[in-house]
């Protein structure tokens, strides 16, 4: 996936991304393929959804309605909406080699008969989006989109939308409200968007790493792209590391690379005076993992025997020196602010939870806020709220709960947090208040 | 204050990507915004005519989305990122200098017009924390000294 990116970090166009191999895939599939065998070299490739959730890919887009009597139009939507803390993964992708993601889009609009794609980016992603503006416009250019691609007889066309705000755009299914101008919550399932999905036609709708997956297996065939992992689950994938290591960042590597060769080896290890404490793998809604139990291999099924999830893959380390409650705070705080509120849950139980972690991280927690803490957790654990949102939270505290038990412990006994002072955590409702949205 | 010429000509030339006016809605608001830095409750009045929304309609986006505004804002947007990442790496020392520099809290706008400050939850640059955006330029790893260079080259 980074083959085509340039060493000077600037974007790869389309001189540099043909250069590499760039729109091989698609010649060759528009050329040589029917739709189904592409679905069918990606299901070989055994390529799991790469947002976070690893739903495996071929398996989607096999579900799509094929043939002169399904409905139209049909739609292919790319997830770049990319807000969840500790995700940083797709802007990479977007800034250094936006035709691949383009590719990988054009190639799902074929194998699924789509007749036009979106690619969905988050509010904040200029850059980004200045990046996927050009390639789009060199790829009409050349013939990659439009109509008659490359004289195949498959149009396509791709639109850039820019997102207006709130994570909960990131949900998939909220995502196409969101594209359709709507409130942002998420659907109810089913319908699957397979089914109906975009103005209730049949939609694809993956993330941008999952497309930027796409062209290579094209290319080269599934059992190429299996033979790069080191385990089972195939390919490559866009990996990350911040937090107080020496040289933080994104790189390409097998999938099931560990998380220590990852800090260790591609970071740098950790900055000199700082020890690794804990993991937050993928996200702010996966589990940390403990610095003892960092050689475990980052794919999806490791993850979880880990007790926690592969989710986008980009690390962000908790070190000796930053306090493990505050941060859960702080995560606890996001979330808390970016519910919908359309279930109680989730409306209530976080801001419970906020309420409770932040009289702990100032020093007048009571030995029973870790109880209805840990409560909480099951309150809003899966299949009790509407979406995932409220149990994605779950998953941080639940895990702060049982690694961190003893600082828990230590604020609540000490009546202060252990760790330097003024950490910056803010009380929830000045948060709240600070937000221009709400009408004066 | 009805749209200007400008604005109904860069809508209708985001209209063919969607299926209906309606669908272009999000788009449209962020069209306006561009141009008068805010959403007021006249413009959107304005524009759902245009689109054959009610105002309601509009405002259940608008309030719900964390970048369409309905106050004014200053001719400068500047967000500081609190994700858990950027939190551990000296989001609170950066804010605090920000403050300092602009003479604002979180959700004001400075005594010129300048500066809005606005909180934001993860800019997708952890790997570039403490990181701050002013309008569409993303900056990180930003340490305190730095805020003041660059908040002068916005005017």
């Amino acid at each position: 996936m980074s083959r085509a990116m340039r060493p000077d970090g600037q974007p790869a166009f389309l001189d540099d991304y043909v250069a590499a191999g760039g729109y091989e895939g698609l010649g060759r599939a528009l050329r040589e393929l029917e739709p189904a065998a592409v679905t069918q070299a990606v299901s070989d490739s055994v390529l799991r959804g790469r947002g976070g959730a690893g739903y495996a890919t071929g398996r989607k887009w096999s579900t799509m309605p094929l043939g002169r009597d399904a409905p139209r139009p049909k739609y292919v939507v790319c997830n770049g909406d990319e807000m969840e803390p500790g995700s940083f993964k797709d802007r990479f992708l977007l800034e250094r080699n936006p035709h691949l993601v383009l590719e990988g889009m054009i190639l799902a609009g074929f194998a699924v008969e789509a007749d036009a794609g979106y690619v969905f980016l988050r509010a904040q992603y200029d850059q980004p989006l200045a990046c996927v503006e050009r390639a789009l416009a060199e790829a009409y250019e050349h013939g990659y989109l439009g109509s008659d691609i490359l004289g195949s007889g498959f149009s396509f066309d791709i639109y850039l939308h820019q997102s207006v705000g709130r994570y909960m755009c990131g949900e998939a299914s909220a995502m196409l409200n969101a594209l359709e101008s709507q409130r942002p919550n998420p659907r109810a399932r089913p319908p699957h968007m397979t089914g109906a999905g975009l103005y209730a036609r049949p939609t694809v709708v993956n993330n941008v790493e999952t497309f930027a997956a796409v062209p290579s297996i094209v290319r080269n065939g599934a059992d190429w792209w299996k033979s790069l992992s080191m385990t089972d689950e195939g390919g490559t994938k866009i990996y990350g590391v911040a937090g107080r290591v020496v040289r933080p960042g994104c790189v390409e590597l097998p999938m099931g690379t560990s998380m220590r060769e990852l800090i260790e080896v591609h970071a740098g290890g950790m900055q000199p005076g700082y020890e690794l404490r804990a993991v937050s793998p993928g996200g702010a809604s996966t589990a940390f993992v403990k610095a003892e139990d960092i050689d475990v291999a980052m794919d999806f099924e490791s993850m979880e025997k880990a007790l926690s999830r592969l989710g986008t893959g980009t690390l962000v380390l908790l070190d000796d020196k930053t306090c493990p409650v505050g941060m859960t705070l702080n995560l606890l705080q996001f979330f808390a602010q970016e519910s919908c509120g359309w279930c109680t849950p989730c409306r209530e139980g976080l801001q419970w939870s906020v309420s409770l972690l932040g009289d702990i991280e100032q020093g007048c927690g009571r030995p029973e806020d870790l109880d209805v803490l840990q409560e909480h957790v099951w309150l809003m654990g899966s299949d009790k709220t509407f979406c995932d949102l409220a149990p994605g939270a779950m998953q941080p505290l639940e895990a702060a709960l049982r690694l961190f038990r003893d600082d828990f412990v230590q604020h609540i006994e000490e009546g202060r947090c252990p760790y330097a002072p003024g950490d910056g955590s803010d009380a929830p409702a000045e948060e709240a208040a600070a937000r221009p949205e709400a009408t004066a | 204050m009805s749209l200007s010429d400008d604005e109904r000509r860069e809508i209708e030339a985001a209209l063919p990507h969607y299926p209906d006016r309606r669908a272009a809605a999000a788009t449209a608001m962020r069209i306006v915004q561009r141009r008068r830095r805010w959403l007021s409750d006249e413009v959107l009045a304005d524009l759902g005519e245009y689109l054959g929304m009610s105002v309601e309609e509009l405002d259940s986006l608008a309030t719900f989305a964390n970048m369409l505004f309905r106050r004014p804002v200053g001719r400068h947007i500047v967000l500081v990122c609190d994700s858990f990442a950027c939190w551990s790496l000296g989001y609170a020392e950066l804010r605090a200098a920000i403050q300092t520099q602009l003479g604002v809290g979180l959700g004001e706008t400075t005594s010129d017009g300048r500066f809005t400050l606005l909180p934001i939850v993860c800019l997708g640059a952890c790997d570039r924390g403490p990181a701050l955006m002013v309008d569409a330029d993303l900056y990180g790893p930003v340490a305190p000294p730095a805020v003041g260079a660059i908040l002068e080259a916005y005017a």
